[in-house]
């Protein structure tokens, strides 16, 4: 019934990164997802009581600090309904890269999360170059390969200059 | 006649559409609830089929279960 209203709403690979605004965990500063254009970024929607979440935590934790200095920016979007099990679940799986909650599940619906957890990989240019859904241990490599390309490309404030 | 076929078909729809009020569609990262293992329809695979594996052979029932062998428990 709802399909037409989904498909504005799908976030695929080769469209505009949606507008929307996150919050931090622990209600500090607000984070806009406008400002890391020029940066690829990993944004990833996870939340506590999904398995494969807690396995790519590991991955994601490596990957910002192997390429974090390169211009990669680790988002992790937690979709708890209760934050005290975010916060229970961060505490048994730290991560050292960037948390932040989305109440009222704006960006969820922005972005159509399908499936938990879901990898978005935005290029510099603010495009959405690859969704990935779910997380196992042996795509950790591909989705490397796939963060180095974009890394690789320049970015498109470069070519104004 | 026509008639009250007419009016069990309106009453059987109108109980049938109160249904349609049970259906929702629930989000991915809204399955918090739906995850927890007490939500599962077997919740404890392992126990379950060792339950079954006793009952088949103490009730000597086995087949009613879907599980083989005889009565003895030795299978």
């Amino acid at each position: 019934m709802l399909a037409p209203c989904r498909q504005i709403l799908a976030a695929n690979a080769g469209d505009v990164l949606p507008k929307c605004e996150l919050n931090s965990i622990d209600g500090g500063r607000a984070i806009d997802l406008g400002e890391f254009k020029g940066k690829v970024v990993y944004l990833d929607f996870w939340a506590s009581w999904c398995g494969p979440c807690a396995k790519s935590f590991p991955f994601m934790n490596q990957l910002h600090h192997e390429l974090g200095e390169q211009g990669v920016t680790m988002i992790g979007v937690n979709l708890d309904e209760n934050a005290e099990d975010a916060k229970a679940f961060l505490s048994q799986y730290p991560a050292n890269f960037t948390i932040a909650a989305d109440k009222g599940e704006q960006c969820a619906r922005q972005f159509d999360v399908k499936a938990m957890p879901s990898s978005y990989l935005i290029g510099r240019d603010g495009v959405i170059r690859h969704v990935h859904l779910g997380f196992r241990q042996d795509e950790g490599k591909e989705l490397r390969e796939m963060v180095e390309k974009l890394l690789a490309e320049k970015s498109p404030a470069a070519d104004v200059k | 006649m026509m008639k009250l076929g007419r009016l069990a078909f309106m009453t059987i729809a109108f109980f049938l559409s109160l249904g349609v009020e049970g259906c929702a569609q629930v989000a991915p990262w809204q399955r918090g609830n739906l995850a927890k293992q007490h939500m599962a329809l077997e919740p404890y695979p392992m126990q379950g089929s060792f339950r079954s594996h006793i009952y088949g052979s103490r009730e000597a029932a086995s087949g009613i279960s879907s599980s083989e062998g005889g009565g003895c428990g030795c299978y």
